[in-house]
């Protein structure tokens, strides 16, 4: 029943684009897969793209928070893109702060976001 | 009118299910996609508390109507160890898993109406509503 989310490679960033609800064995093994990547690719920066998630609920907000610390302990950072206004409304009132986290309309912007981060 | 359905919440995959069901009932019942993720994030994180400290118990959905205007009716319940404290779990930032959960005042305030009847020892029953507007 498990399903993994693809990470692709661009240059020094990895890509990941979540195109369904995610289950909490889902989210936990991509914590897991994001991490490996970072490693074996030796990558920069990460975009994490979220445009087709249509809720959040305080799990997978906490895994994501969690994925975005530990690839902060591995010296890369992540862009979060796409968060839809209904996401965004329930996260907020959930009263669920994803402080300290760079966040961008859309992957270009994340992406360009993401580049001079990496410049600094 | 009063149409339900419900999940039983035994294993993490069933917390999939409520929010499936709960999301195609607040489609059905014609609310917008805001109060849909309002409602679906809701029973997620009412079904993540049954799983989490009840083991198990079950959500029902049901359609009601109040006046004119239709909604959603949630009922969480479970016959795990009760609330001890209530006042201390509507306080925000209150947790015992090491926040897991947003908690019940974040389910409250996704929600139009929040009940919580519960007896040490012999479970919790909480009720939820939203009404389309």
């Amino acid at each position: 029943m498990m399903t993994r989310i693809p990470i692709l490679k661009l240059r020094d960033c990895l890509i990941v684009s979540i195109q369904w609800e995610l289950d909490d064995q889902t989210a936990l093994s991509f914590q897991e897969d994001l991490l490996d990547k970072l490693h074996t690719t030796s990558a920069r920066g990460v975009v994490l793209d979220l445009t087709p998630i249509d809720f959040i609920d305080s799990f997978i907000a906490k895994v994501l928070g969690d994925v975005i610390s530990m690839s902060g302990l591995m010296g890369a950072k992540v862009v979060i893109t796409g968060i839809q206004p209904a996401v965004a409304i329930t996260l907020i009132e959930l009263g669920i702060r994803l402080e300290n986290v760079v966040t961008a309309l859309d992957l270009e912007n994340g992406l360009e976001k993401l580049e001079r981060e990496l410049e600094d | 009118m009063n149409l339900r359905s419900s999940v039983d919440i035994i294993t993490e995959w069933d917390i999939v299910a409520a929010r499936q069901l709960g999301r195609n009932e607040a489609k059905d019942v014609g609310f917008g996609t805001v109060d849909q993720a309002r409602i679906t994030t809701a029973i997620s994180e009412l079904a993540r508390n049954i799983y989490l400290y009840a083991g198990k118990g079950k959500i029902e959905i049901r359609q009601i109507t109040d006046g004119n205007l239709k909604g959603l009716l949630v009922i969480a319940s479970d016959k795990g160890p009760g609330i001890a404290d209530v006042r201390k779990v509507m306080e925000d930032g209150y947790t015992t898993s090491g926040g897991l959960g947003a908690g019940l005042p974040g389910v409250k305030r996704l929600m139009d109406d929040f009940k919580i009847e519960t007896v040490l020892g012999e479970g919790t029953t909480i009720s939820a509503s939203k009404l389309l507007r």
